[in-house]
Order: C-alpha cells, then sequence, then structure tokens
C-alpha cells in the first residue's frame, strides 16, 4: 500500500508467488519496512485495537450465529441457550456484547486523538471522513446487534430509533413500513436486522482497507504534527509499532477482560434481560451508552424533524472537520486556545452523554440544551474562529527534535482522565427511572460477589426449596431444566437426586403411534413445570398482573447507585442488584401503608417496589417452609437464601466464568509485563 | 547498536522467546473455546438420553422404525426364515465377518435391532428388499441380509448395533 516493495523473497517458492502474486512484497511494505513516525505516543494505538477489536467481533458473532436463532418468538431463549448451553457460549456472548462497548471505547479515543492532534487536516482529509464512514457504519451495526436477544430494549430501541426516520417529510411514513417490513417492529424486523447486522462487519471491513490504504499514501500524522523529512525522523513499522502496539493492545485486552469475566452486565440494561413485549414500554428508555450524546442533542429540540436533523448533523459535521478547521498548524500542542477548547469540547460531549441516560425533564433537558449549542458552537464557531485568530506556537523543525525534547505527559494523563469519564458514561447508561421516594435496596453480603465469589450449595439447595414450596404456585423457570440441579457450579444436587426431583412431576407427552397425548413422570431434561398453562390463564388467576418468568429475574432488575457510588462499583465489581432487590422486594411488605400513601384495591404496600403498589402479596412468612440443615425458618432467611438460588438461574455460569477469569488476568498481566520489557529492549536500539 | 555483550544477547534473546511463547499459548488456549463451541451443546446431550420402546405391536415380519440421537434404527421382528437364512450364513464369506448370534441379544433371536444408516455414505436402506432377505440401499445399491450384515454392493462394514437392552419381553431400551 506503500509504493512498489524492495522486498525479495529468497525462498523459491515464495519467489515462484510473489513473481504472479506480490502479496509478499505487499503486507512487507506495508506492515514491515512501512516506515512510521518515532515520536507517537500510545494514543496511536487504538488503530491497531480497533482493527483487533473488529476481528473479535467478527469472529465472535460468527460463531454465535450459529448457535442463534432471529425469529421473534425464539431469538429470546435462543440467546439464553447459547449462554446456558454452549461450551463457552457465556464467554462468548459476553465477549461480543462487551466488545461491542470496547469497540466504541476504542474508536472514540482514536477520534478524539484524531480531533486533538489534528489528523483530519490536509493531505488526510479523505483518511477522516472514510473514519467517519466507519463510525457512521459501527453505529448501525451495533444498534442493529442491540435489538437481536429481543429484549425489552431491543424492541423499544428499535422502534424508536427506526421511528426517527418517520420524522422525515412526506416520505417518512413510508420509510419506516419499509424498515419494519410490517406495521410495527416484529418477526420481519427481526431477520432483516440480523441479515444487516451480519453484513455490515464485513462492509466495516472493506472500509478499514481503504481507511488504511489511504493511511498509508498520507502517512501517519503524530504529536508534532511536522511530517517526516529524513530517514531519523521514522522507524520501521515491524518491529518498532508493532511491538508498542501488541503492549498497548495487551493493556486494552485486561481492560477488556474486566469488564466479560467480572462485571458483564454493567454496561447493559437489566431490562434487556425481560423478553420483548409489544404492549409495554419499560419506563425509561435509554440507548446504549455509546448513543448517548446523540440521544441527548436529539431529545434537547423540541421539534421531532429538526431533533432527528440535529442528531443525524452532530455525526455528519464531523465528516467537514478539515474544511471547518483551516489553521496551518496540525498538532493542539501548539495551538494553545484550540487546546483549551478541545478539552472543553470533551466535557461537552462527557456532558452529553450523561444527561442522555437522564429523565428528559427539568433541569436536565435545560443543561441538554445548552451543551447542544455547545456541541455545535465548536465545529462551526470555534474552529473556523481559531483558525484565523489563534496565534501557534513554533512547531518542532523535525520529529527528531521533537523527541529529543522529552517530558510532555500532561495532555497524556488529561485524556486518560477523558478515558475514565466515558468509563463513567458507561455506568450512566443504566440509569433507571426511580420512584424518588422509593428507597435503595440495602446491600446484603453475597457469597458470590467478588472475583473469588462461589454459590453456597446448602444456600441454593434451600433456595430451591422455597421456590418449589411457594413461589412456583405462581411463577414459572421456563429456562430451567432439572439437568441444571445436578450442573457443576449449581445447588450439587446428584443425578439421582436431580432425577428423583423431576419425577415427582408429570409432563404432557406425544402423540403416540394411535395420535394421544399422554402425561408420563418428568425426566431430568424436562423444564421446570409452568403454573399456568399460557400467560392469560396465569393474568386472569392473579387479578390482571400475570406473574413474571423468574429464571433471569436477578438481572433482569436493578436500581440506580447514583454517582458517583456507580464508578466505583466498576472497581469493586458490585454486580448483586438483582438479589439484592428481589430480598429487599420479598421482606419490603408492610400490612399498612404510611399515613397518607393509598394503594389501590387488589394490590398491597411494598416499601421497595417502584411506586409501591405492588399485585403479589406478601407471598413468605415465618414458619412456611422447614430446612433439613436446621437453617432458621424466617422471612429473612427464606428471601436470602430464594435470592441466591435465583442469582444462579440467572448466571449458571458464574462460578466457571470467575474461574477462567483469574485464570485469563493473570496470563494477560505477565504478557503485558513480557510485551513492556520486549517493547523497551526493541525499542532501546531507536533512541 | 553497536557492542553488545554475549550476556546481553542472550537476555534479550531469552526476553523475545518468552513473549513470543506466551503469545503462543494465548492463541493456542482462545482456540479451545472457538472449536469446543461446536461440539453438541447441554440440550443436545440432554435430549440424547435413552429411550424405552414398546415392541409388542410389531407383529412377526413387521419391523419399526424409531428414532434416537437423530439417527433412524430398525427394530425388525425377523421370520424364521429370516433367522435361518442369517444363521446358517458361512461367516467366513461375510466381507464383515461377524455371526448372527452376535448381533441380537440371547433369548431374543428374532429381534434385530440395528441403526438404518448404509455403512457407505449414510443413506437410509429399505427394509425387506434386496437379494437376501434384509436392507437394500437406494443410494448406491448396497445390500444387508436379515441380520443386517453387508454383502453386496460398496458398503464396507455391516449395519451397526445400538446399545440397548431389554427391560422386559415387549420393551427394549435403546441408548
Amino acid at each position: 500500500m506503500s509504493g512498489p516493495s524492495d522486498f525479495q523473497p529468497q525462498n523459491s517458492v515464495l519467489k515462484w508467488i510473489e513473481r504472479r502474486l506480490p502479496i509478499f512484497g505487499l503486507v512487507h511494505s506495508s506492515f514491515v519496512a512501512y516506515p512510521t513516525p518515532r515520536n507517537l505516543n500510545y494514543w496511536w494505538t487504538f488503530g491497531g485495537i480497533l482493527s483487533f477489536m473488529l476481528a473479535i467481533q467478527i469472529v465472535t458473532g460468527v460463531i454465535l450465529a450459529m448457535h442463534y436463532t432471529p425469529e421473534a418468538t425464539m431469538a429470546f431463549n435462543s440467546v439464553e441457550g447459547i449462554v446456558r448451553d454452549v461450551n463457552y457460549g457465556w464467554l462468548l456472548r459476553y465477549l461480543h456484547s462487551n466488545g461491542a462497548s470496547m469497540f466504541f471505547i476504542a474508536v472514540y479515543i482514536h477520534m478524539f486523538r484524531g480531533l486533538y492532534y489534528g489528523s483530519y487536516k490536509e493531505p488526510r482529509e479523505i483518511l477522516w471522513i472514510l473514519g467517519v464512514i466507519i463510525y457512521l457504519l459501527m453505529m448501525a451495526t451495533g444498534f442493529m446487534g442491540y435489538v437481536l436477544p429481543w429484549g425489552q430494549m431491543s424492541f423499544w430501541g428499535a422502534t424508536v430509533i427506526t421511528n426517527l426516520f418517520s420524522a422525515i417529510p412526506y416520505v417518512g411514513e413510508s420509510i419506516v413500513t419499509l424498515l419494519w417490513g410490517g406495521y410495527s417492529v416484529g418477526n420481519p424486523t427481526l431477520n432483516r436486522f440480523f441479515s444487516l447486522h451480519y453484513l455490515l462487519p464485513f462492509v466495516i471491513a472493506g472500509v478499514v482497507v481503504l481507511h488504511v490504504w489511504a493511511l498509508h499514501v498520507a502517512g501517519q500524522n503524530n504529536p508534532a504534527g511536522v511530517e517526516p523529512k529524513t530517514e531519523k525522523d521514522t522507524v520501521r513499522f515491524t518491529p518498532y509499532a508493532t511491538i508498542k502496539d501488541a503492549f498497548g493492545l495487551s493493556c486494552f485486552m485486561l481492560f477488556y477482560a474486566w469488564f466479560v469475566f467480572y462485571i458483564p452486565n454493567y454496561l447493559g440494561d437489566p431490562d434487556n434481560y425481560v423478553v420483548a413485549n409489544p404492549g409495554v414500554t419499560p419506563a425509561h428508555i435509554v440507548p446504549e451508552w455509546y448513543y448517548l450524546p446523540f440521544y441527548a442533542i436529539l431529545r434537547s429540540i423540541p421539534n421531532k424533524l429538526f431533533g432527528v436533523v440535529a442528531m443525524f448533523g452532530a455525526i455528519l459535521v464531523l465528516a467537514f472537520l478539515p474544511w471547518l478547521d483551516s489553521a496551518k498548524t496540525r498538532s493542539s500542542r501548539y495551538r494553545p486556545l484550540a487546546k483549551q477548547f478541545f478539552w472543553i469540547f470533551v466535557v461537552v460531549c462527557l456532558g452529553l452523554g450523561y444527561l442522555g441516560a437522564q429523565p428528559p425533564e427539568g433541569i436536565y433537558v435545560i443543561a441538554g440544551r445548552i451543551l447542544t449549542v455547545c456541541y455545535f458552537a465548536y465545529f462551526l464557531i470555534v474552529l473556523p474562529l481559531l483558525s484565523r485568530i489563534e496565534r501557534p506556537r513554533t512547531v518542532p523543525n523535525s520529529i527528531a527534535d521533537d523527541v529529543l525534547a522529552k517530558g510532555r505527559y500532561v495532555a497524556s494523563i488529561a485524556v486518560a482522565a477523558a478515558v475514565a469519564g466515558l468509563l463513567m458514561l458507561g455506568g450512566g447508561s443504566q440509569a433507571q427511572a426511580q420512584e424518588h421516594d422509593t428507597p435503595n435496596p440495602p446491600s446484603l453480603t453475597w457469597s458470590f460477589a467478588g472475583p473469588f465469589g462461589k454459590f453456597d450449595e446448602a444456600q441454593l439447595q434451600r433456595g430451591y426449596k422455597v421456590y418449589k414450596e411457594v413461589c412456583s404456585a405462581c411463577h414459572s423457570m421456563n429456562l430451567l431444566h432439572y439437568r441444571n440441579l445436578a450442573d457443576p457450579g449449581g445447588p450439587g444436587f446428584s443425578i439421582a437426586q436431580a432425577t428423583a426431583l423431576a419425577s415427582e412431576i408429570k409432563v404432557q407427552d406425544g402423540p403416540n403411534d394411535a395420535g394421544d397425548m399422554f402425561e408420563r413422570p418428568g425426566r431430568i431434561a424436562d423444564k421446570f413445570p409452568a403454573p399456568f398453562p399460557n400467560e392469560n390463564a396465569a393474568r386472569a388467576a392473579n387479578g390482571g398482573a400475570a406473574p413474571p418468568d423468574l429464571s433471569l429475574m436477578a438481572k433482569a432488575r436493578g436500581y440506580e447507585r447514583g454517582f458517583p457510588q456507580f464508578i466505583f462499583d466498576a472497581f469493586a465489581q458490585f454486580q448483586e442488584k438483582g438479589p439484592n432487590y428481589i430480598h429487599a422486594i420479598l421482606t419490603g411488605f408492610e400490612d399498612k401503608p404510611p399515613a397518607g400513601v393509598t394503594i389501590p384495591d387488589g394490590s398491597y404496600y411494598n416499601k421497595y417496589f417502584p411506586g409501591h403498589a405492588i399485585k403479589m402479596p406478601k407471598p413468605l412468612s415465618d414458619g412456611q417452609v422447614t430446612f433439613d440443615d436446621g437453617s432458621p425458618a424466617t422471612v429473612d432467611q427464606y428471601a436470602t437464601d430464594v435470592s441466591a438460588f435465583l442469582m444462579w438461574a440467572a448466571e449458571p455460569k458464574l462460578e466457571e466464568r470467575k474461574r477462567i477469569g483469574l485464570q485469563v488476568m493473570i496470563f494477560l498481566i505477565i504478557f503485558a509485563g513480557l510485551l513492556y520489557f520486549t517493547k523497551k529492549k526493541v525499542w532501546a536500539n531507536a533512541h | 547498536m553497536t557492542t553488545a555483550s554475549s550476556a546481553g544477547h542472550s537476555r534479550r534473546d531469552f526476553l523475545f522467546v518468552a513473549t513470543g511463547a506466551a503469545a503462543a499459548v494465548g492463541a493456542a488456549a482462545t482456540v479451545w473455546p472457538l472449536v469446543s463451541q461446536m461440539n453438541p451443546d447441554a440440550t443436545t446431550i440432554a435430549a440424547g438420553a435413552p429411550i424405552e420402546v414398546d415392541i409388542s405391536p410389531i407383529a412377526e415380519g413387521q419391523d419399526i422404525k424409531v428414532f434416537w440421537r437423530g439417527k433412524p434404527i430398525y427394530i425388525m421382528n425377523r421370520t424364521k426364515k429370516q433367522i435361518e437364512e442369517a444363521q446358517k450364513v458361512n461367516v467366513s464369506d461375510l466381507r464383515d465377518p461377524q455371526p448372527d448370534s452376535a448381533r441380537v441379544k440371547e433369548g431374543h433371536d428374532n429381534w434385530l435391532v440395528v441403526i438404518g444408516i448404509c455403512t457407505h455414505l449414510g443413506c437410509i436402506p429399505i427394509a425387506h428388499e434386496g437379494n437376501y432377505d434384509g436392507f437394500f440401499c437406494p443410494c448406491h445399491g448396497s445390500q444387508y441380509d436379515s441380520s443386517g450384515r453387508i454383502r453386496q454392493g460398496p458398503a464396507p462394514l455391516n449395519l451397526p448395533i445400538p446399545p440397548y437392552a431389554f427391560v422386559s419381553d415387549t420393551k427394549i431400551k435403546i441408548g
């Protein structure tokens, strides 16, 4: 990609191939001999990290597609089937779902780096625009991927985002119908989104090739923003850039692994563990964290069409950046004013991201409007103006001069702070609408919390007993099978015990040879029996509110921990909102609502239930279930045990995940250490 | 670099080798889950549990086909003639030598239970067809006798016997 190669293979087979297809020469000139500025800092490793993330997403995605069913009634359960039943399916799914977030973290760092160092300026305009195209494609791909699990957020995200197109005058409604393939989001929508979600990553890969091509024609920009002049200004791509990228990548993988193995649902929304329901919109719709700034811009404008135009405009304005900022000096290092405005702009973006996760009311709307104006002002007023009035400092004569003048870590540290800010935003997306007077559930001590957490087998067995004797009268657990009771990392029943438990139930099977359905004793492969034959029956028998399925309850409920607690949660690996909440609900019933609170007929007062009026009567009372191991027969004990049991039911591979996670973290730390010292050795020659 | 001591060389070489080795180990460990996921998942394994079949409705000379682990299993109630033919074959002349007694359960000579998948390329042979009173595969013309042994055609082996046992005289458990 960078002109004719001087690569001369020695091996006769390679020679034979090279004469007919000069592929080794191409690879050699692009990734070995290619001259790279010697003053690149670690922010330049994110290009390689992004290529790696694209590869990870394609590999894990192709594998997930082997097990996934893109059909509206089966999609949700097929994803759970992957997580529960496929070998290492949980790993592949979490790698893919968190991989999307990592991809966006990396791309935002990559873009801010380009912005700071002026990497879009002549002669790199096409390179930058190709990057904007990749970013747009990533957003489309990420959005469609989020629809595929067919949870509540998938469904309503799809509804809201496709409805953006209805803002287009005259043809909007027709376009939306076209996108849906129906009169609402449904199975045809899911099918085409799956098809496109599979296609677009390969389109991205194609544009990435163009992006790298354009990069290798123009050459890399660098922190000094001056072009390489002599050979002293550059080093060969391999080994210098390769080893530096590898070290950067290994650090990024550590960060990635932390999410995958220890807080895999931190960046997700609990509502997406509830199967899509076209009849009920979640109380608070938020997109994935990486769309939040644009979502905030959309909501800031009180006009449908202009809101949509502003949102897309906020992305498209990036493509015009090379002409909006016509300053001759590339790097913000030598632009005192531009540097300050850059950091203000970073804060504006983070602020918009935070606001995107907040409910659209009161101060949040006003703040959103102010920041939206700031966002556009940066591109349309500040940058054009600065290029005319700013007096830049003198840039170094050459890259070699820049290397000699060391000690510019301030900017890097500041950017690191910005990265931490991005991470915070991620947590912000978890924000849940809360009734302001609902207290947060108290945090209990769970045996399965933390990096070495394990389920307490006796506790899970007790919890199963509580479920079986109390909860199962109204609540199904459709994703659980009797065989799961004997799975490693679970309640620790033996196969014989699980078989005995299964044989207690009657299962309808058939048809037999005569065409009749018949009943047989349950087998270990059977699901837990559902108390009602269908949702309508469940609704009718429970005063109009169907008791929800409990399989995923411990991951489908959450609450807001607030700023800055949710940031600490990422470090403390706090993942126990679900069991805390279930325990709180089960113990939060009060016979009489406090003075001034009225509860509708057929509902009951619960301190921790949002809105306080819960349709479920107080399910547990002291002495209701007798434990064989002598544990106290109290509501608190029942609630704790059944919450732990439901946590296992929702995350049955938790122990395996944490065990493998520890091995991966130890390996990555050693590997990153080795790469660090190797990098130092290699670069020792270059200085 | 101009001059480096040999000690420096070996230390660096060790570092390079260790880093490369760690990368190789990491890559190999990564491949494992990517390949392992292709194996049958827990649902498929659970669905492959043994099945019980009531054989009382199968009259002499008839056969039924049941499925176990997605494979068709022929359960054939053989006639006297079929049993005699199967028993009197000279075993050493067979392509895959096996006496009939090794292919049925003792005391249940009339019951032949075989996996109905041709050992040539996996088609399903038709029962009660061909020259040997057994099975005939329509794909490439393999013929099996009344004991399910290969007698003619391209298939190399006899029809395999699935693991099964008689629970009672009228019920077998396959798997």
